[in-house]
């Protein structure tokens, strides 16, 4: 039975897992139909038909994680890594009769790179599939507040 | 100390035949003659029309550093404008984009504008009788960029009164966006989304020699569209139809007998594209419907004309990229002599199906975002060389790649499509347009 204390200890574990580079075990906490959403847009609406940073499958985010570990992934010498701050998850829904699950949670982002250091803050909107009896991401949206301002690289997940 | 400035010859020095010396990168004092110099002389990118569809409409973009305001006045007409009230300076508009309505308002004095820039009213106009107002600058209004054009839709403006009209400075260039506009089936571009911005600790031209630059993709993006082949290999499973995503990302591995082929053409004053014969652009899916909306609209011959042409990327001197087959426009707006913005646009195709304009966002984000692994790549080869060029071991730039003894200049030419010869075009321009007032201007001053 899926609770709220499941909710915020998968998005806990989440950001561990993206804290210690455990990629692979963090594309497994992804439903295989699921999403990574990076909007471009204030309250956007739509993924693909509105301009994204990123709206990723997991064929994608794959290419991307085994990217970050390639002999000859130039960008990643040296490999860039980050750390996670969030505000306890607030659930929007947790429905098991339905199997709907939401979560909205704050957060600061700090991802660097040899002597580089970048902060970002946003809100991150997870959406969750129950299979089996865990919980799946079936869409994970973050939110930057300065979604339209240029950044240099971002290389890691927020 | 200064070494370059109303020194023609000086600047010359620094581009010979198939070499660049590196301060044209590095030298902070030559960033201040190109904004003083080579971008007011040469036609640069405003926006497009289709961004002020009502009167009141207005637009802000910059000229090399130079902050400009475009608005569709009441008659439908477009004005550029150096975007600063005449009075103290205050820029009028400071949003990307928006409506004022039926006049600007300077939100320090009130002094207001008409959308054609016309001064409208100075609030206590009284205290300016008797004064001599009526015959300073500031009486007139908004300062107007006089050498506007706006070609299907796409708005230039160069800030200098004397230089070279935009016909000869484009030239059959202009054939790239003629390709882009004619594949929307009403003749038709539209602005619909904000530009992907990616800032860039480099100098603005590596960018723009890096459009041309074809035998840089197999090695640099390896780690992105390589492992994209490879994973999708794996995974496809039964799947026999390629994803969008693989698509777009696959014929960046394309090996270097492709893009030899493929071809470059170089036009007068610093112009030119990859891609003649075909391009990493040739073998997208069809999408259902588009071609009978062609054939409708254009003929079938026509039609087939305008979809053949698949050019890459197309170099507009100075500073921006155009790529017909999927609609983008980057910009590369100069910060800092090691700092450069990139604006990547994208255009909807007026009457087309959804399913181009999504993969135009899709191939923009995939390549163009502070989140591309493509970009992550390119961005790290411009700034491991905007540090290595620090370095005194060696001066010169090498672009000597198919380098033929005496090649012409501002000629148009079809050449192998490995060749750096639209990277020593693009200097020439550079040397030409920096130079070109300098001699008058030293003379103005005595």
């Amino acid at each position: 039975m899926i609770d709220e204390k499941a909710i915020t200890d998968f998005i806990y574990l989440e950001a561990e897992l993206l804290d210690t580079m455990q990629w692979q075990a963090w594309l497994d906490l992804f439903h295989p139909e699921g999403r990574y959403w990076m909007p471009l847009e204030w309250q956007q609406q739509d993924p693909v038909l509105q301009p994204s940073l990123m709206y990723e499958d997991l064929l994608l985010l794959k290419v991307r994680v085994e990217r970050l570990a390639g002999e000859r992934t130039f960008s990643q010498k040296p490999k860039s890594r980050c750390h996670h701050l969030l505000q306890a998850p607030r659930i929007v829904a947790c429905d098991p009769a339905a199997g709907v699950y939401k979560a909205r949670t704050s957060y600061i982002y700090t991802e660097t790179r040899g002597d580089l250091l970048e902060r970002y803050s946003g809100w991150a909107s997870h959406e969750f599939v129950e299979v089996g009896d865990a919980l799946k991401i079936k869409l994970k949206r973050v939110d930057l507040v300065n979604f339209d301002a240029p950044f240099g690289n971002i290389q890691l997940f927020m | 100390m200064a070494k370059y400035g109303q020194n023609a010859d000086a600047i010359a020095a620094l581009v010979r035949e198939a070499e660049v010396h590196r301060d044209v990168y590095v030298d902070p004092e030559i960033f201040e003659l190109e904004m003083e110099h080579l971008f007011p002389n040469s036609w640069i990118y405003v926006g497009h029309a289709s961004q002020l569809g009502k009167p009141g409409d207005f637009i802000t973009a910059n000229i090399g550093r130079q902050p400009v305001l475009a608005s569709r006045h009441t008659d439908g007409s477009i004005h550029v404008f150096y975007n600063r009230c005449p009075h103290k300076g205050v820029k009028i508009a400071s949003e990307p984009c928006g409506n004022t309505g039926k006049f600007f308002r300077c939100p320090y004095h009130a002094w207001s504008f008409k959308t054609d820039g016309s001064l409208l009213a100075i609030p206590l106009k009284k205290g300016y009788e008797g004064t001599g107002f009526g015959d300073t600058q500031a009486n007139e209004g908004l300062s107007k960029v006089r050498n506007v054009v706006i070609y299907r839709d796409f708005i230039f403006a160069r800030l200098s009164d004397d230089g070279v009209s935009f016909e000869d400075y484009f030239g059959e260039s202009l054939s790239t966006i003629d390709n882009m506009v004619d594949r929307s089936p009403e003749g038709k571009l539209a602005v619909q989304a904000t530009p992907i911005r990616y800032m860039h600790t480099c100098n603005w031209k590596m960018l723009v020699e890096n459009q041309t630059d074809t035998c840089h993709p197999m090695v640099a993006h390896e780690s992105s569209a390589g492992t994209a082949v490879k994973v999708w290999k794996r995974e496809q499973g039964s799947s026999t139809e390629t994803p969008m995503a693989v698509q777009l990302y696959g014929p960046f591995m394309s090996p270097y007998e492709f893009y030899e082929q493929s071809g470059i053409r170089i036009w007068p004053n610093g112009h030119g594209h990859t891609g003649v014969a075909n391009s990493i652009h040739s073998n997208y899916s069809d999408i259902e419907g588009y071609l009978g909306q062609m054939v409708a609209a254009y003929g079938e011959e026509r039609a087939h004309e305008i979809l053949g042409e698949v050019r890459h990327n197309t170099v507009y001197f100075p500073n921006i990229m155009v790529k017909g087959a999927v609609q983008i426009l980057r910009n590369f707006i100069p910060i800092a002599v090691d700092k450069t913005l990139v604006e990547s646009w994208v255009y909807r195709l007026v009457g087309a199906p959804d399913k181009l304009y999504e993969r135009a966002l899709m191939y923009n984000r995939f390549i163009n975002a502070p989140t591309s692994i493509v970009g992550h790549d390119d961005l790290e080869m411009y700034e491991r060389a905007q540090e290595g060029l620090k370095s005194n071991g060696n001066h010169w730039v090498n672009l000597r790649r198919l380098y033929e003894s005496h090649e012409e200049q501002d000629v148009t030419a079809v050449i192998n499509g490995t060749s750096e010869r639209q990277m020593r075009n693009q200097f020439h321009a550079w040397a030409k347009f920096m130079t070109m007032d300098m001699d008058k201007r030293a003379e103005a001053a005595e």
